[in-house]
């Protein structure tokens, strides 16, 4: 380290030539492990104004902006760490808005690592600057500030009514946009809570409803109505929201569970991971019996899967009592999908990982509840279409786990109702909607579509994005200045 | 919010509400549930939809009073609401032409039966309605299911009114007596749907009934309602909950309706130390 501190990087020497580099990140304040692990509340308190703006100080505001290339946005990243590095945060609040709706969100789940701070110039030698943290830190102040953030005008108003379907991340930023632009927005949520997987999913330990609750408060501040309780395909098709609106942007995600299909998957105490979290976040059956809905979580837990939701998943467990959860995931250590900070967080809370193993069946007592799981062992093949390294079962590897607890967390898919019931609306082989990736446009006249309906189940900043792209095509559509 | 419009006790343990739910009222089909949520710390539960009213925005149900969730609703009356009503969910019944038809209902499945013997009925077919209850305090609705059957037939367990015994031994009356039924939908406690179904079966007589797993969404997303039908999985609130009941693994469903019954119990105890006063003056 001391070596690569003397070298430095022509880059840094370039940009910032008399400062000291300094390599590595301002630690950000979190729960201890023995703690959080048996407790809701959320992990990392974030950075105080001291430390945010010690963090970034060490921005080198290089002039290529790699950072901002690395994220799916592009947002102003060296502009608004500079802003926070001066104390200027409303600043950084309005740079960070120009193109991320929703930076309290962003800034506590987007996998960073891969996006902006994979690009970052100092990554080379230590840690990036933790882009991530900073932007958390900004939405965070805003909140707590909300007088000193001025509010944003709204264009006068067109007469045109846009409906949006799902208030996910995808929903909501569209809503939003198309508001601002003055037209008149409703959202149709199924579910009896507006957020998407943000309040359904992901957990309070890692993003705080109260964040998500402000994101749609706002949402609704600027005039857009929020229907609830009101599934489309069901209440309403598209076609007769068609009749009543000018334009409709669906953004529904991709809800359905993915299960093994293997034999003893309908036992007691097999969940889906959707079930699951859906009990736990959803429904708060995490204070049962102060709310009404339970959720049975056993001694030994085991957590099929590798992503984000696996992660979510298996330290729920953890905190409801379990006694060993382990995450068992068919491929290695290094393909797995989740959010490195989340695995790390898993691991420092207690979470077993038992990598290249899948289970094969799962073997139920006399009343019908999982008991054990029968596994075998991995090995890697081949590259397939993902590019990741192909899993093939070991002869013989057989083992046998016992589990009185299994969530199965194998990824989602877009739920068929909508396209079931939308005559022109095509579909891809996966179930995902047909749409263009620049404009959101699906393959039925008025009908725009972004989100994870569209990619299948991707990221939070991935489907606001496709609902800030949707909403600038429904807007010229709507205004006369491109045709569909 | 949506607001109570009627309550009415129909027998003991079963209470009837009219609803106002506009957007459910204009779409539902018979055999179609909604999802409601009581009060924010509520649970979602499903009830199925015993009739409507598309013109005035409104849905009927009918609940069995059995753990926290129920208790709650049972003591709201016409000027409150209910949080939160979502639907209509799940497949509509099957309605064609079939010729006989038995519908056995119990319970609670008095009032969710009502709507698929009247669309049966209306499609030509000759509805012969069963009705079975503990003894005669807990029916009700006979009235209701007569207008929409060409025959009524009653059997109590304790033999207080009509035939002693259940709808299930009616049916193997009806059989016995070499009566033609070419098909029997049977909706109630699940129990009941069992006996039901193992009352056709070696007659080869095509039986539906109505499936109460334990739901979350009701829209698909979670999986909680997967039951297993002729060796498939299945998810009850999208793919039923209307199923055929030959196929059905009722064992499995039993076993997974109870699988959170130390749970619903020590909810329902703390519930009822906290709310005894309001049920003494329900
Ligand atoms: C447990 C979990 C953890 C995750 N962690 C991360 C993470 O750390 N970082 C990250 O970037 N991404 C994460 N993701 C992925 C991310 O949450 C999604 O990619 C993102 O939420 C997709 O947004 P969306 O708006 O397309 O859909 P969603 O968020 O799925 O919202 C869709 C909404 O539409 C509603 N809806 C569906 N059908 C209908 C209908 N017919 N009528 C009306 N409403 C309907 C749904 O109820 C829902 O509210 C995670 C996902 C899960 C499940
Ligand atoms: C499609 C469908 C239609 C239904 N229609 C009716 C109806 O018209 N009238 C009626 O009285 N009941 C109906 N039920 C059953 C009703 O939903 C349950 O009785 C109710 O949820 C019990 O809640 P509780 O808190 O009072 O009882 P609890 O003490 O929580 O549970 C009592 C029993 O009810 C069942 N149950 C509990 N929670 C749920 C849940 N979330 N979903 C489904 N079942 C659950 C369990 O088997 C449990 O053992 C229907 C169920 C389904 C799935
Ligand atoms: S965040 Fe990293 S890449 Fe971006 S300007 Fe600062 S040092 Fe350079
Ligand atoms: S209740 Fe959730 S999938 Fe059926």
């Amino acid at each position: 380290m001391a070596a690569d501190r003397e070298n430095g990087l022509a880059e840094e020497k370039e940009t910032k030539k008399k400062k000291v580099v300094r390599y590595e990140r301002v630690p950000m304040p979190k729960q201890e492990p023995e703690v959080r692990r048996r407790n809701f509340n959320e992990v990392a308190f974030g950075y105080t104004e001291a430390l945010a703006r010690d963090e970034a100080d060490r921005c080198l505001q290089c002039k290529k902006r790699p950072c901002t290339e690395g994220c799916p946005v592009n947002v102003d990243i060296p502009e608004f760490i500079a802003a926070v590095k001066e104390g200027r945060f409303e600043e950084a609040v309005r740079i960070l808005k120009r193109k991320n709706s929703l930076p309290g969100i962003c800034g506590r789940v987007c996998p960073q690592e891969v996006q902006c701070e994979s690009r970052c110039t100092l990554g080379r030698k230590g840690t990036p600057v933790a882009i991530g943290r900073l932007e958390r830190f900004c939405a965070d102040w805003a909140l707590a500030n909300r007088d000193r953030v001025e509010s944003v005008e709204k264009a006068p108003p067109t007469g045109k009514r846009v409906a949006v379907v799902g208030s996910g991340p995808a929903g909501l930023t569209a809503a939003s946009d198309l508001a601002l632009l003055g037209h008149h927005v409703t959202i149709f949520e199924a579910l009896h809570a507006a957020g998407g997987v943000l309040v359904y999913g992901i957990p309070e330990f890692r993003l705080p409803k109260h964040i998500v609750q402000a994101e749609v408060e706002y949402v609704r501040s600027l005039g857009v109505e929020l229907v609830l309780d009101f599934v489309v395909g069901r209440a309403a098709t598209v076609d007769e929201l068609l009749a009543e609106y000018d334009a409709v942007f669906l953004g529904t995600g991709a809800g359905l569970p993915m299960f093994l299909n293997i034999p003893g998957e309908n036992l007691n105490g097999i969940y889906s991971a959707n079930e699951f979290l859906t009990r736990v976040n959803l429904m708060k059956a995490y204070l049962f019996p102060e709310y009404d809905t339970p959720v049975k979580v056993g001694r030994r837990v085991a957590v099929i899967g590798g992503g984000n939701v696996a992660m979510d998943a298996s330290r729920c467990a953890l905190r409801l009592g379990a006694e060993e959860v382990y995450i068992v995931y068919r491929r290695s250590r290094a393909e797995m999908p989740a959010r490195l900070e989340e695995v790390e967080n898993a691991e420092e809370e207690g979470v077993h990982f038992r990598f290249l193993t899948n289970p094969v069946r799962f073997i139920g007592d006399e009343r019908d509840w999982v008991k054990a799981m029968e596994c075998i062992e991995m090995e890697l093949g081949e590259p397939d279409a993902s590019g990741r390294r192909r899993p093939v079962p070991k002869p013989g590897s057989e083992f046998v786990m016992e589990v009185d607890t299994v969530i199965v967390s194998l990824g989602t898919t877009p739920n068929p109702l909508i396209a079931q019931t939308t005559p022109g609306l095509e579909t891809t082989r996966r179930g995902t909607l047909v749409a263009d990736e620049a404009t959101g446009k699906t393959t039925k006249r008025r009908v725009w579509a972004g989100g994870d309906i569209v990619t299948g189940a991707a990221t939070v900043i991935s489907a606001m994005g496709a609902g800030r792209r949707a909403s600038r095509s429904i807007d010229a559509f709507l205004r006369g200045l491109e045709d569909f | 919010m949506y607001g109570i419009l009627e309550k009415e006790k129909l027998a003991p343990n079963v209470i009837h509400f009219k609803i106002e739910a506009p957007a459910v009222a204009r779409k539902a089909r018979p055999g179609q549930f909604v999802i409601l949520r009581v009060d924010e710390k509520g649970e979602r539960i499903p009830m199925s939809l015993a009739g409507w009213d598309p013109a005035r925005g409104t849905i009927d149900i009918t609940f069995l009073v059995v753990g926290t969730s129920t208790r709650k609703l049972s003591l709201l009356n016409p000027g409150a609401g209910v949080l939160n009503v979502a639907g209509p969910f799940g497949r509509p019944a099957e309605v064609e032409h079939y010729g006989e038809v038995v519908c056995a209902a119990g319970c609670f499945g008095v009032g969710a039966i009502l709507p698929v013997a009247a669309a049966l009925k209306e499609k030509g077919n000759r509805v012969v309605a069963v009705m079975e209850g503990r003894s005669k305090a807990f029916l009700f609705w006979e009235d209701r299911l007569r207008a929409v059957s060409d025959e009524l037939v009653v059997a109590t367990g304790d033999g207080s009114l009509g035939r002693k015994g259940w709808a299930n031994d009616v049916i193997a009356d009806l059989v016995n007596a070499g009566r033609r039924i070419d098909r029997v939908i049977a909706v109630g406690c699940t129990f009941m749907m069992m006996e039901c179904s193992k009352a056709t079966r070696s007659h080869g007589i095509p039986t539906v009934v109505s499936l109460t797993p334990i739901m979350v969404d009701g829209t698909g997303m979670c999986g909680c309602c997967r039951v297993q039908v002729g060796g498939q999985t299945r998810f009850a609130c999208v793919d039923g909950p209307e199923f055929d009941g030959h196929q059905v693994d009722w064992d499995l469903l039993i076993s997974k309706q109870k699988s959170y019954l130390d749970e619903e119990l020590r909810s329902l105890n703390l519930w009822e130390r906290a709310n005894w006063h309001k049920l003494m003056a329900r």
